[in-house]
């Protein structure tokens, strides 16, 4: 059951340095492992994540097997106005997933 | 060496180092008059060593450093918390293990010289050696969690060093109002018994619910998965339904920062506020296990498994919570077990024989309530130099209470043989 936490400031001074923090629950299965009957299971990864600011890309990132399950990824931004952080999680087996946080620029 | 009898240059460095390795054994003769053993730390550990080691071959001369004349034990100590137990049970004095010839010198080591084989005391007085065991438990980092410090620990207890914070823990929770919200911070491992914050959040369940009905506990891990966690859940939905909260690491349950002033802990994604927390930081080998150079980066102390010979240090054998002991918990148990099994390498080395392959027993026992505990227990094995888990038993899940109840019982009986053994 995919779950994220989003960790966006509610209010930001303008041109204030941000830190913005995501966790997405994910088993990250590398596609590497065997079962006991030597079966190898299927490789179940999220490929990529996004974040957009009043619609305009501001942070991409690509994912791989050495990731370790439930990604937490931070980084920073400036806080230009006040408006809405968009995130996008896209993976193996159709996986989709958005969440979103308003941020008030004064 | 060639067929001409000459020594070839490999041949003669490796005789050089053999000859060194010669020369930092104690000699034979000397050793067979009286081998100087100094042990720092007298916990499960050390104390065990020391009483094992004067058991082993009474010619030895066993020193035994530490600082405190009454050691307060921890296991069990999570039911002084919650009021179930007195901390006097809990202690122990050095005198039984002064009467079997260990002397025992009550102040803190603060250097090792390992070239001169001297321990400097606190005193400046020193004490040589011919074969040291490090056995200085835990030390807790106040770098590692902003806004924990040492000062911060008499407002947020991290009880992880049984005595005054055991006690004031306690002091916190009986005065705290029913309707609070007592909050436990978890680091990641490796950590000093690894099922203990459980433990603690069941016992002070206990006396919440007997108390302060109201009332709830939050645990902020910054582990997903912990030991025997399914006998502990399976125990909270049965004793303390809807008491206990836990926000695991993929939750968000890491905490980042603490404030004492406000009762705020910060995590990644939240701030909560707890009327009493108790905040368990990240932790590292006791200080002089650092100061003498036994510690890596990591803070811990490397061994051979075989020998518990610090990689590091020559020498030097390093036992208990300090030590990296592959998958044996940090606990109690297992600073005794590797106590009695040092004692026993340095017995054979001194008398000049190679060390037996050690084999550990560990058992780990929670009580959740009264009369009510389950346990893991292990059997341990060095492999690939590293100690693993060769064989482990842990109590059923679906039990009836009267096996809780043995088990509690049992747990009171290790925690008499261990004392007995470590202190007499």
């Amino acid at each position: 059951m995919p779950s994220a936490l989003i960790n966006v400031p509610r209010t930001a001074k303008r041109g204030d340095i941000i830190e913005i923090k995501t966790l997405m629950s994910h088993i990250m299965e590398t596609g590497y492992r065997h079962l006991a009957s030597g079966e190898v299971v299927p490789r179940d990864i999220i490929t990529s994540f996004s974040c957009r600011y009043n619609g305009t890309e501001i942070f991409r990132a690509d994912l791989f097997q050495a990731i370790a399950a439930n990604p937490f990824i931070t980084f920073f931004t400036t806080a230009t106005e006040s408006g809405k952080f968009e995130f996008e999680w896209i993976g193996d087996k159709g996986f989709s997933e958005t969440a979103s946080a308003s941020i008030i620029v004064e | 060496m060639d067929v001409t009898g000459r020594p070839t240059r490999r041949a003669v460095a490796r005789g050089i180092a053999a000859s060194a390795a010669a020369a930092a054994l104690p000699c034979p003769s000397f050793a067979q008059s009286a081998a100087r053993i100094v042990v720092i730390g007298g916990g499960f550990g050390g104390a065990s060593c020391a009483r094992a080691l004067r058991k082993l071959d009474a010619r030895l001369q066993v020193t035994l450093i530490e600082p405190n004349r009454i050691f307060t034990a921890c296991p069990f100590s999570n039911e002084v918390i919650a009021g179930l137990r007195e901390i006097e049970v809990q202690q122990f004095g050095y005198d039984k293990i002064v009467a079997e010839s260990v002397t025992v010198i009550p102040q803190a080591a603060a250097k090792v010289d390992t070239h001169a084989r001297t321990v400097g005391l606190a005193d400046r007085s020193s004490v040589g050696y011919d074969r040291l065991v490090l056995a200085p438990g835990i030390d807790l980092r106040f770098d590692a969690l902003p806004g924990y410090d040492e000062a911060a620990s008499l407002k947020m207890p991290h009880a992880w060093k049984a005595g005054e914070q055991t006690t004031l823990l306690r002091k916190q929770i009986e005065a705290m109002e029913d309707g609070g919200v007592v909050v436990l911070a978890v680091p990641a491992a490796p950590l000093r018994c690894p099922p203990a914050p459980y433990e603690r959040a069941s016992l002070i369940a206990h006396y919440l619910k007997t108390k302060k009905p109201r009332s709830k506990i939050l645990i902020l891990d910054a582990k997903d998965g912990f030991s025997q966690q399914r006998l502990f859940e399976g125990a909270w939905k049965e004793l303390y339904p809807d008491m206990i909260e836990r926000i695991a690491l993929s939750q968000g349950g890491r905490v980042t920062s603490v404030d004492p002033a406000t009762g705020t802990i910060v995590t990644d994604f939240g701030n909560y506020t707890a009327e009493v927390a108790s905040v368990i930081p990240p932790q590292k080998a006791g200080r002089i296990a650092e100061i003498a150079g036994a510690a890596d980066n990591t803070g811990w102390c490397p061994i051979d498994p075989v020998s518990f010979g610090s990689k590091l240090l020559p020498n030097v054998h390093v036992i208990g919570d300090a030590c990296i002991a592959g998958q044996i918990p940090k606990s109690a148990s297992a600073a005794n077990a590797q106590g009695n099994a040092c004692a026993a390498v340095i017995a054979n080395l001194i008398s000049g024989k190679s060390p037996d392959m050690p084999r550990l027993n560990g058992a780990c026992y929670n009580t959740v309530a009264p009369g009510y505990a389950f346990s893991l227990s292990g059997i341990y094995q060095p492999k690939e130099d590293q100690f693993a888990e060769v064989e482990v038993k842990t109590s059923p899940v679906d039990a009836p209470r009267e096996v809780r109840q043995q088990e509690a019982e049992k747990a009171q009986n290790w925690f008499k043989t261990i004392t007995v053994d470590a202190f007499g």
